[in-house]
């Protein structure tokens, strides 16, 4: 990654100068030296990283909208294939991956789940009794994301056959075993959450004004971690929706699994599908960050101070 | 212990004073894995008192509060509020209000939530908490801030507000675990009269840790002088300061100068000077005799007869007085505090004369 002041460096002092107002020397050492890269060079990295990261979409929406060949090299577009997923008459041609949309929907409510009942929980009770435990559970929770995920699978078949065995093979099943790759994205957000809350002097204050433990968590801790948990739960959502070994392997049917067998009978479909699935990860980023910036209360003292 | 509190000056419904509380600690002890925190530790609180525990870091001041609130548990004695032992109560059940030393408002929350918080755990209706928690803060003076949010306002406010949120429930013992210490010199000297103020007006039952002697001899009643996990002194400000009961308390609050000298019966010979012996000293012998530097007297320049003849090394201007630090002959360092219209350099010769007795006197080791 290249510094703030590393990426002033790269700047061409009279480039600088030509494009300011006030000339002079001062002018190009501020740009030499300044802590951060100037308007010009923030646009620039802005349209280069935007260039790399839309023409693949554009190009995937592109191929999505195209009607038939192109005549004479000229391409017709149209909505067709679109409307084509949703026409109840194809219903049994997309039965399979509506079905696999269904399972991974499932399969994220389970995840989240795990990580709202499970990982949330734990991580409150290590910072406000155990705070020693801290890094040990830190690295309990990173451990998936050193391990590809192709040796995790490789431990996980044989564990499922004998969960098989038991419970029968569910697509929901798999969510235990997504909900371990999702640990070190889940935790990370809450963690840095904690960290900016005095989460010990916030509920030692609730329950010195007569609030129970359980009243503490809900009204003063689950509150504070808000953004945090938001967060984790997204981020889990995009990440199951991205996890396509542990399904293959497993033989199960879900998004990813059937957008690639679709794309073998109508590439369409699954270029429709894979945009939607962007839009829908791109949004959840969206919401994130969004949620990240908001601070509580300051919109509306800026504007009754305005 | 009676205490005797002004007519109060508190009109507000909500808030009217009300009986304090008796607070008892007997023989409590705390034990960490390893580490006795608390020897023994007995102290009674008077209805409506104000104790202040002080004492250096580490000296089990903030767990004698926290054990109080409940938020520590003890491992052995008994923690009595009005005669009911309560050291087995969980701290939501112990109505008690409590002020953090770190800020402690509830950032999602505004002001007025942060203070309604303690009505809503009791169930108060919507409309008497709106009422009970504008009067509480208007008791602290920021009743036309309850809209806005902890981080919208300075660290002075910020405590205000916790104190409100902590008596607005009227609770039986306020719980004051260094509020102040955050907060820059003038805002806490002002904070601290207010705090006084309304605890006089309530009438509440108040522990006050703080490592600052000064907040300390200021605002309470009572002072528990604290060292090593136990209470060396428990005495009004003036008691503490004039007769400490040891040297630890002698040297801790205010400013003492150990000195040697030979203790004879009621005796005690300071600088080759005899002085009345205060209270009970120990054995005859060799004894350290602690002097305040107010009890030193800088002589006159041209006075004659005898005096402890010294070197300054230096002086400090200290607004209404002037504290000079001085070398005897035979290099014992001592502090005297003397008019700011005196002011010595540093190397002249001057003559002292011991103006006081000693305010404790030790066994010399």
């Amino acid at each position: 990654m290249i510094s703030s002041n590393a990426t002033a460096e790269l700047i061409d002092p009279a480039a600088v100068a030509a494009t300011t107002p006030s000339p002079g020397p001062i002018r190009v050492s501020r740009a030499r030296f300044a802590a951060e890269p100037s308007n010009l060079t923030r646009r620039v990295i802005l349209i280069v990283v935007g260039v790399v990261f839309l023409v693949p979409i554009l190009a995937m929406i592109e191929f999505s909208l195209r009607v038939g060949q192109p005549v004479k090299n000229v391409q017709t577009y149209g909505f067709a294939h679109y409307l084509a997923v949703f026409d109840p008459a194809n219903n049994q041609a997309y039965a399979n991956l509506f079905q696999g949309i269904a399972n991974s929907l499932g399969i994220c409510a389970i995840t989240v789940a795990i990580v709202l009942v499970l990982l949330l929980p734990t991580m409150i009770f290590v910072e406000l009794k155990f705070p020693r435990l801290r890094r040990v559970l830190e690295f309990i929770c990173i451990i998936p994301i050193t391990i590809p995920s192709i040796v995790l699978v490789v431990g996980f078949v044989p564990v499922y056959s004998v969960v098989a065995q038991i419970v029968g093979s569910y697509p929901w099943t798999m969510a235990f075993a997504v909900g371990i790759i999702v640990l070190p994205y889940a935790y990370r957000p809450i963690a840095a959450n904690l960290a900016a809350v005095e989460v010990v002097v916030l509920s030692e204050a609730g329950r010195s004004l007569g609030a129970g433990w359980g009243q503490v968590l809900l009204r003063v801790i689950l509150p504070n971690l808000r953004r945090g948990i938001l967060a984790s739960c997204f981020i889990t959502v995009a990440v199951v929706l991205g996890e396509y070994t542990i399904a293959s392997f497993l033989s199960q049917n879900t998004f990813q699994t059937a957008l690639l067998l679709v794309q073998h009978t109508d590439p369409y479909v699954a270029v429709i599908f894979a945009v939607l699935a962007l839009v829908f990860a791109f949004v959840l980023l969206l919401l994130i960050g969004r949620l990240g910036s908001l601070r509580r209360g300051g919109t509306r003292l800026s504007r009754r101070s305005a | 212990m009676t205490v005797t509190r002004p007519a109060t000056t508190a009109t507000i419904s909500g808030l009217a004073p009300r009986e304090g509380a008796t607070v008892e600690l007997v023989n409590v002890v705390k034990d960490y894995a390893g580490h006795r925190a608390l020897t023994g530790v007995n102290l009674s609180m008077a209805p409506g008192e104000f104790i202040s525990l002080l004492g250096p870091s580490g000296c089990g001041k903030t767990t004698v509060l926290r054990a109080l609130s409940g938020l520590e548990s003890i491992s052995d004695g008994r923690i009595m509020i009005d005669g009911k032992d309560v050291a087995h109560q969980p701290v939501n059940k112990r109505d008690i209000g409590m002020v953090f030393q770190a800020y402690s408002l509830f950032p999602h929350l505004t002001v007025q939530q942060n203070v309604e918080f303690g009505l809503r755990m009791r169930k108060v209706d919507a409309a008497s908490r709106r009422t009970r928690a504008q009067e509480a803060l208007d008791m602290v003076g920021l009743g036309h801030l309850g809209e806005r949010y902890a981080h919208q306002l300075s660290g002075g406010q910020q405590q205000r507000v916790a104190l409100a949120r902590a008596l607005v429930t009227r609770p039986r013992v306020l719980l004051l675990d260094e509020p102040l210490s955050a907060l820059d010199a003038k805002v806490r000297v002002q904070l601290r009269d207010e705090i006084r103020r309304i605890q006089t007006d309530l009438g509440i039952t108040t522990l006050f840790v703080t490592h600052d002697q000064e907040e300390a001899l200021a605002v309470s009643d009572r002072v528990a002088v604290m060292r090593d996990g136990n209470i060396e002194q428990v005495g009004t400000p003036e008691d503490l300061y004039t007769q400490p009961a040891t040297s630890f308390v002698a040297t801790f609050v205010g400013l003492s100068n150990p000195v040697a000298a030979e203790l004879s019966g009621d005796t005690v010979t300071v600088l080759g000077i005899p002085l009345p012996l205060l209270g009970t000293g120990p054995r005859d012998g060799a004894v350290t005799a602690y002097i305040r530097p107010e009890d030193i007297a800088l002589a006159s320049p041209d006075a004659v007869g005898a005096g402890i003849p010294a070197t300054v090394v230096v002086s400090s201007f200290l607004g209404s007085l002037r504290r000079t630090q001085v070398r005897l002959d035979d290099g014992t360092l001592l502090f005297v505090q003397h008019d700011v219209l005196v002011r010595p350099a540093t190397g002249d010769r001057v003559t002292l004369e011991l103006a006081g007795r000693p305010v404790a006197v030790s066994v010399r080791e």
